[in-house]
């Protein structure tokens, strides 16, 4: 009997069109948990360097986490990974609503899918009957579109359906995956999706899933939903209110965008507007906001409402957004809001990444006004604003003319465009965009987590330490007062003391060491719940979450059965995390890639910075290349891993015990 | 007849459709509770409350388990609400044949709420707890009706026939089935 897991896996290869059921090895689950632990295996296992993104070797992984259809609380998330066309990494992308699961109600808590269809295809997944179906009809369809039509087809209105549009099916560098409410958008899934030629997986499973100890793990729900509703009404005093409650960022309930507009970048990530948010730019987004959004939305049995169905016409709803899509566009065409919802209706059923492909326009025309790219690389491009970001997408996703360089993204459109474009790619972390932020002094723990972040994203390694320090001693003081998620008392010490200027403050405090403790604490809950499934939203990334490293070993093992401590959950995230960087170190990683965006902070400070770099690879049990040591990879049965390392000449036979 | 007082005990589960976000924590909690053991497996598919979910026709609406019947229905409408339309069955709570809705997945046994009948005594049933967005909520209340005795079954549908055919034909049609069923 397995509990938590179905203790199968339903591997597909569309080169043959085959599809198996296979049982997986529980002691993989013990080693792993589940998600990306489990994905990062699999890759390692499976998909060499030699395979590159595009190759049909390259495995398209729906990876469910290890509680994902349980009863607890927000335990919903699929990662999808894949060799990522943009990084040419282990890419980890992620998305909660209801497919993962669905998928686990089917019977599998994973889908592995090889090779590559010669035509398009669509799997169906309705519990032991798998099918591979015929989706001609469905190609160029948008992604809602196309779940819609496949949910009729079958006559399943039920169904769940995680489906790429044009972007996708042309294999733009930033596709996404889908899914209704939510998506997979990093990294490119999408197109990965695309190049094997599926267009769609739609899912009904109808069979139960098992809880080990059931009275134990039932109570944990249940205290986690008790402090959810206390949450909500005592939001955090001392930060913006997007950032206050639970959840990820209240965009789609909060109507202030003060903090947004004025402190992150417009256009393609430069231009600062402070003053921007007078009172007549906050009722004109309000009303936007008011009108379009018909109704908030929720992921699978959470709580929380972080997401909108959004109307653009006479629909009820014509998409789901959540998060910061809310501004990506409009902030990226210095337009208005009702620009940007309603291009990011027609982006959704494109299915492309709301960072990289705003980004990705504006920095095409910044490369024409800067007289790189000329009007003849833009013919018929119309004259007015909008209506070119509109033009510009259509180009992308259709690869067409000038849209089929800047389909690769900005790293890889300057890479083909040349003529000193490369200098305008400037906000990226391992050749992927990242948020529009351009800040003035060196914050060193954001400055480990751009560098070291192997999700390319900051969102998914920054969270439950607060961003910045609060004006007072007094606010501080009673900010530590109630925080019980902290791994231990230090983590209070370093935030009361920390100032927001003088001798206690960035770039100089929190001290190198204190640093390397936080950014892996927040660095750590990330890869608990991406291997659980759980959504950040409730754990790793807000302030005060109910689920943290003192709850969620005793939610795992009461609801799977394994005999796992808070040191045997520290051990296991300590052991995946390294184990998605040993994939990405044979596939060329090194210290050289780890760096924040070129022009993130205006102050910097490279002697501090390399030995903040230093330090904390040191911490990590790392050498000064940023590769695991024998002594750390022994210590996590990563045997198999330092064998193929030194094999490969990327750790270096420097003989056992030499620790830089 | 001669009618008499007593308390009832009216518990209403009220359901505010507006209010809801479609997160099935309803389904979820339902049938982990319905397991056996209590809380040892859930499974949607088995839970005697389904969430109508239709973001694009912007459709949530719980709906609780009733009656099984045996034949479903000839005759089904359509509701359209605020420019919603709601299917054929959306409102519906039987356990009927042309549906997959509350019954269990593998046998096909009808289900039917008992709004977590469970020992010990559940106060508040359990989707309605899970439902932070309170588009469940539980009210009891106490009712003091008056209350005619209830005729039996028979009397009252011997009493339809009679008022139909009147009490001359319902009598000899009785005393001639009773002599055939009685041969």
């Amino acid at each position: 009997m397995r509990y938590a897991e179905t203790g199968f896996n339903l591997e597909v290869d569309l080169t043959r069109g085959s599809v198996e059921r296979v049982p997986t090895d529980p002691r993989l689950t013990a080693h792993h948990l589940g998600g990306l632990g489990t994905n990062a295996k699999l890759f390692w296992d499976r998909v060499p360097p030699e395979v590159s993104h595009f190759d049909p070797e390259n495995l398209l992984i729906f990876g469910t986490g290890l509680l994902v259809g349980t009863p607890a609380p927000g335990c919903n998330r699929t990662v999808v990974s894949c060799i990522s066309p943009q990084t040419r990494l282990f890419a980890f992308s992620m998305m909660g609503g209801f497919w993962g699961p669905e998928l686990k109600h089917a019977g599998y808590d994973k889908l592995v899918v090889r090779g590559r269809s010669p035509e398009p295809v669509y799997l169906w997944i309705r519990d032991d009957r798998v099918e591979i179906r015929e989706a001609r009809h469905l190609k160029g369809l948008g992604s809602l579109e196309t779940a819609e039509a496949i949910r009729q087809e079958l006559g399943e209105p039920h169904a769940q359906v995680a489906s790429i549009g044009l972007a996708g099916e042309n294999r733009v560098f930033f596709a996404s995956i889908e899914q209704g409410k939510s998506s997979a958008s990093r990294c490119g899934v999408g197109a990965v999706m695309g190049d094997k030629n599926l267009k769609a997986v739609a899912v009904r499973g109808s069979k139960d899933v098992y809880i080990a100890k059931p009275a134990e793990f039932l109570e944990m729900c249940n205290e986690a939903l008790a402090f959810i509703k206390v949450r909500a009404k005592s939001p955090i005093p001392g930060v913006m209110p997007i950032l206050a409650g639970l959840g990820s960022p209240q965009e789609m309930a909060i109507h202030d965008e003060k903090w947004h507009t004025e402190n992150f970048a417009w256009g393609n990530a430069r231009v600062r507007r402070k003053g921007f948010w007078t009172k007549d730019v906050a009722e004109q987004w309000t009303g936007t906001m008011e009108t379009m959004r018909t109704r908030l939305l929720s992921c699978h049995n959470c709580p929380m409402k972080c997401g909108a169905a959004i109307s653009v016409d006479t629909r009820l709803c014509s998409y789901m957004m959540k998060c910061f899509s809310k501004l990506t566009y409009t902030m990226g065409a210095f337009s208005d809001l009702d620009f940007g919802l309603r291009i990011a209706q027609k982006a959704t059923e494109h299915g492309v990444d709301a960072f990289s492909a705003p980004q990705t326009m504006a920095f095409a025309l910044e490369l024409l006004e800067a007289g790189i790219l000329t009007d003849a690389d833009f013919p018929g491009m119309p004259a007015d604003n909008e209506g070119r970001f509109y033009w510009l997408l259509d180009r992308i996703v259709r690869r067409e003319g000038i849209g089929d360089v800047l389909a690769d993204g900005t790293y890889w459109a300057a890479q083909r465009i040349g003529k000193g474009a490369e200098a305008f790619a400037h906000n990226n972390i391992k050749k992927t965009e990242q948020l529009p932020l351009k800040l003035g002094m060196l914050n060193p723990i954001y400055f480990l987590m751009y560098c070291t972040g192997e999700k390319a994203n900051i969102t998914q390694i920054e969270g439950n330490y607060p961003q910045a320090p609060f004006a007072t001693r007094e606010e501080r003081e009673a900010f530590v007062k109630d925080w019980p998620q902290v791994p231990d008392e230090r983590f209070k010490e370093w935030f009361v003391e920390w100032e927001l200027r003088g001798e206690k403050s960035i770039p100089q405090y929190p001290p190198p060491d204190a640093t390397c403790e936080i950014v892996n604490w927040q660095e750590k809950m990330h890869y608990v719940d991406d291997a659980t499934g759980m959504c950040a939203g409730l754990s790793s990334f807000p302030l005060k979450p109910p689920f943290h490293i003192h709850i969620l070993p005793k939610l795992i093992s009461s609801a799977s059965g394994l005999d796992l401590d808070e040191t045997g959950l520290n051990q296991v995230t300590k052991r995946n995390r390294t184990l998605v960087r040993a994939n990405n170190l044979r596939r060329g990683l090194t210290r050289e890639d780890e760096k924040p965006p070129e022009d993130h902070w205006k102050n910097r400070f490279p002697e501090l910075e390399k030995q903040l770099l230093d330090e904390y690879y040191r911490f990590k049990g790392w050498n000064l290349d940023g590769v695991p040591t024998r002594e750390t990879l022994a210590e996590l049965d990563l045997g198999y891993v330092t064998e193929d390392l030194v094999k490969r000449g990327i750790l270096k036979d420097e003989g056992a015990g030499v620790t830089p | 007849m001669k009618s008499e007082k007593r308390k009832k005990v009216v518990k209403t589960i009220r359901i505010d459709v507006d209010k809801c976000n479609g997160c099935r924590a309803c389904e979820v909690i339902c049938s982990a509770l319905h397991a056996k053991p209590k809380y040892s497996s859930n499974n949607p598919a088995r839970s005697r409350i389904r969430v109508t979910r239709d973001p694009l026709s912007n459709l949530y609406l719980p709906v609780y388990a009733g009656d099984y019947t045996a034949a479903e229905c000839a005759g089904r409408d359509r509701y359209v609400i605020d420019g919603k339309e709601y299917g054929e069955c959306a409102f519906c709570r039987a356990s009927c044949p042309s549906r997959e809705a509350f019954k269990e997945p593998d046998s096909d046994l009808p289900l039917k709420c008992d709004l977590c009948e469970s020992d010990p005594t559940i106060e508040v049933p359990m989707c309605v707890q899970w439902c932070l967005a309170e588009a469940l909520t539980f009210e009891v209340r106490e009712e003091e009706v008056e209350e005619e005795p209830k005729p039996e079954d028979v009397d009252a549908g011997l009493t339809a026939l009679a008022d139909r055919h009147g009490w001359d034909k319902v009598a000899d049609a009785l005393r001639r089935l009773a002599k055939d069923g009685g041969s």
